[in-house]
Parts: structure tokens; sequence; C-alpha cells
């Protein structure tokens, strides 16, 4: 089995444009939940989110690509090219023949899909843009990047709600251990803030209209949030040889189904991915300092995912830090775990632990250290992250410090 | 015309897949086996065949002034809100 190094780590969220401002902001507690700023928001109950602030496309493609590329392409397309100029990695040869992409994404156009369904049925329009189809597919972004970087390996979209992201980095782990690929470029994006997204959103009663408050007994639902993260997964001893600056190991990652409800989430599979994903990292429950949780700021997810932490960990549980930075980013749905992955990088490379923000009352529910409203310095080993998809899907990650 | 009681009780009969002689005002709906899925798809439809705008959260299902605790409590908050919007 082949070791899997991280090299390269981009975004672009509610937070910031790059992976340094997010981290500043992960530091200094600092929300990028708002007022929404979309068209139709009058019409909407639900009026805040994380909204990506001070976004100029027109700066960074051409008019012809704007025609092609979904907001949440853009978004993918920007964070990859941070990520791989990181690596330092250029793909030619046979490299670029066997490296690929794997993204996570829930919605994939949404945007596009709104815009035209306004233009046939509100505007009373008989057409649409004529590259719709191109546009809203799921896997434009990913393809992107394979045309845009010349990864010609396999490179596709993997789509399991909130846990998208999560099971696409998942997967590219798993294809560089077995040595099916040498460097895959993988996270997820998601762009769903148009009215259309906010509107379906909206229909499940699960939002808040104030504020994403994890683990708070007072949290009174989730927050929408929009974003990309995407890191390059590499072969460990070829890093090495290279000289690239590792940003931490990837050492671990299971993935299981509830197999009981297509909303509501379950702690023995939440339990079963987390035990799993320390099987596959071949670590001890008590060698983990730093859990970056789901934590969605609903009822349902944060008392399920503390007891299934607590049963994972049993009476070591409370020596961990918990914390979920939805709370600062809003969720980003299928992009959601490629962002929180990024607090991980952070707590194990710079030893800071991104914390939960909005914090107010505790719940006896979530008795865990859950880092309540400022950074906290702490020398992290070992970290999980966790992702649960309506649908039943968990898919976790166990990271290494190098 | 079908008073407001009989048009909820359908339309929790219906969304809740309960059987509608069960629905008697003093039933709780926790206890009539009406899963979350079931309680946002009648809200929906109360909205819907009312015209009026329900406030309620799934994470606090209590507050927001729409009592959903038992069947007769819904038929109470629903002729309020119709009463408010007249």
């Amino acid at each position: 089995m082949k070791r899997v190094a991280i090299t390269g780590a981009g975004t672009i969220n509610p937070l910031g444009l790059d992976v340094e401002t997010t981290f500043e902001a992960f530091r200094e507690a600092r929300p990028g939940i708002g007022p929404l700023d979309i068209r139709d928001i009058d019409r909407l109950g639900v009026r805040i989110g994380g909204q990506v602030r001070g976004w100029l496309p027109q700066t960074e493609f051409t008019p012809r690509q704007l025609s092609l590329y979904d907001r949440n392409t853009q978004f993918a397309l920007v964070a990859a090219g941070q990520a791989i100029r990181q690596s330092g990695l250029t793909f030619q040869g046979a490299l670029g023949q066997t490296s690929g992409v794997i993204l996570g994404t829930a919605g994939g156009g949404v945007e596009t899909a709104d815009d035209s369904y306004r233009a046939v049925y509100s505007e009373g329009k008989n057409k649409v843009h004529p590259f719709v189809v191109p546009k809203m597919m799921a896997n434009a972004a990913a393809n992107h990047i394979s045309m845009t970087w010349g990864l010609q390996g396999p490179s596709f979209t993997v789509s399991t709600a909130c846990a998208s992201s999560n099971h696409a980095m998942g997967l590219a782990f798993q294809m560089i251990r077995s040595g099916t690929a040498p460097v895959m470029v993988t996270g997820g994006s998601e762009a769903m803030l148009c009215f259309g997204g906010m509107k379906a959103w909206e229909g499940l009663r699960v939002m808040s209209e104030e504020a994403c408050r994890p683990f708070s007994a007072n949290r009174s639902g989730m927050v929408q949030g929009e974003g990309a993260g995407i890191f390059v997964f590499e072969e460990w001893e070829s890093a090495r040889n290279r000289g690239a600056d590792i940003l931490a190991e990837v050492v671990g990652f299971a993935m299981t189904s509830d197999a009981s409800d297509i909303v509501l989430p379950c702690q023995a599979g939440a339990e079963r991915a987390m035990k799993g994903a320390l099987d596959s990292a071949g670590l001890n429950a008590d060698e983990v300092d730093y859990i970056n949780a789901h934590g969605t700021g609903t009822k349902a997810n944060d008392k399920t995912e503390c007891a299934a932490i607590n049963g994972t960990f049993a009476g070591y549980s409370k020596n961990l830090m918990v914390s979920s930075t939805k709370s600062m980013h809003g969720h980003l749905i299928g992009a959601t775990g490629a962002v929180e992955l990024l607090a991980c990088v952070m707590a194990l490379r710079h030893g800071v632990v991104a914390p939960t923000i909005g914090y107010e009352q505790p719940d006896p529910e979530c008795a865990l250290d859950v880092v309540p409203n400022t950074a906290r310095q702490a020398k992290v080993g070992v970290a999980l992250s966790n992702a649960f998809g309506f649908g039943g899907g968990n898919a976790v990650i166990a990271l290494k410090k190098v | 015309m079908t008073s407001v009681k009989d048009r909820v009780i359908s339309i929790i009969a219906e969304k809740g897949a309960v059987d509608k002689s069960l629905l008697h005002p003093e039933a709780k709906i926790e206890q009539l086996g009406i899963d979350s899925l079931g309680m946002v798809e009648s809200i929906f439809a109360i909205e819907e065949a009312f015209g009026v705008s329900v406030p309620f959260n799934a994470n606090q299902p209590g507050e927001g002034g729409f009592d959903i605790s038992s069947v007769g409590s819904i038929i109470t908050s629903v002729e309020a809100l119709i009463a408010a919007r007249t």
C-alpha cells in the first residue's frame, strides 16, 4: 500500500478567496455568514447565507469561458488552480496520462438550471442558452479541471449530498493508496445560493433564519453556504523525492450507509464510519486529537453525531476537540467536507484548532469540547473529518501531521 | 362546505399516512407515529389549502406559535392563522 500526501490546497469560500485568508478567519473566529444578496430575495423566508464575497469571475475568465462555466465550475477551477500551483506539479507525459480529478457536488450547476427555468417558465421565453446542458451537468467542474491541467486519467464526479466531497476525496485517497493513480486533484464545489436552490431548502424547514449555532442548546438549524475546496493528493514517495512541501498525510478513509432514512441521520452508521476510518488508518481511538464535525446546527444531526462520537471513542471522547466550522462558513453541501478538511490541515500543520462560533448555551446531548467561540492553540497529531449526507451516506477521512 | 377541522384531518391522514378514524382532536402527533417528513409535508399542504403561512422550523418545533403537539392543537393553530389573514 502506498502512502498519500497532500501537496496542494485551494479554496473559494465565504471566509476568503484562498487558503491563507480562510486560515486567518478560522484563527480569528471570523464569521462568513451574513445577509444574502441574490435575485428575488424578498420572496425568500430565509435571507442569510454563507455567500462568497468579492467574487469577480470576469477577471478570472474570458467571456467564452464564462458562457460554459456555471458558478460551481468557476469556484472549482480557481481553487484547483491554487492547489496545483502550490503543489508545483505539471502534468506532462505519463504523469498527465495517469493522474485525474474526482470532485463532489450535490447540485451541480444549480444556478444554470435556475436561470433557464426562469427564462422559459417565468419570463415566457421559448429558448434557453445553447450551453445549458454542458454548463449544468454535475461533472462539468471535474472535467474543466481535467481539460485545463491536462489530467487524462480518471476524472469524474460523485454526488452523495452533504457527504459528496468526502466521498470524492476518499476515492482519490484509495486510488493513490492502491497504485491506480500517482496524483489526484480532489475535493468539491457547490453553488446553490440562488432563488430556486434556497426555495428548495426552505421547504424542508430545517434552515435557520438567524445563525448557525452547532451544538448550542438554542441552535435553530443550518445555514447554507457556497464555494469550493480542492486538494492535490500525491503518492508519498514521489512527493518526498521531488522535495514537495507536504501539508498533511491522508492516512485513512471509510464510508458506510445508514440504510434507514432519506433525511434523518443514524448513530450506528456514523459510528461505523468513524471506526472504519481509524481501522483504515491503523490508529487507535486515543490517538485522535481533533474531529472536524459534520455539525450542521440542526437538532437531528448534532445530537446524533455527538452520540456517535461518544460511542466510537467511549471514555476518551472527553479528551477530543470537536468543532464545527459550519458556524463560520455555513453548510457548503457537496463541497463542505473539502473546506472543512482545510481546518484539519490547519490544526495539524499550524497547531491551531478552528472554533465552533455562535455557541451560546450548553446542550447536555452535545456535551463535548466543541472549542467554543475562539480558536485554540493545541498540538494535533491526528484529525478526523466527518461528513454525513441525506440518503444516509457517511464518509470519514483521517489525516496525520507530517 | 367542509370545515377547517375536517380538511386539516384529511391532510394529516393523507400526508402522515394515518387512518382518519385515529385523528380525533386529543390524538398526539408523536403517538400517531407521524414522522418529521410526514409533518413537514402536512404543513406544506395546509399552507396550500388555506393560503396561510405556517411558522414552523423542525429544529424548534415548539417555537413560532404553531402548536403541532396534537391534532386539535394543529386545527386551533390553523383557525388562528385563517382568522389573522382576514
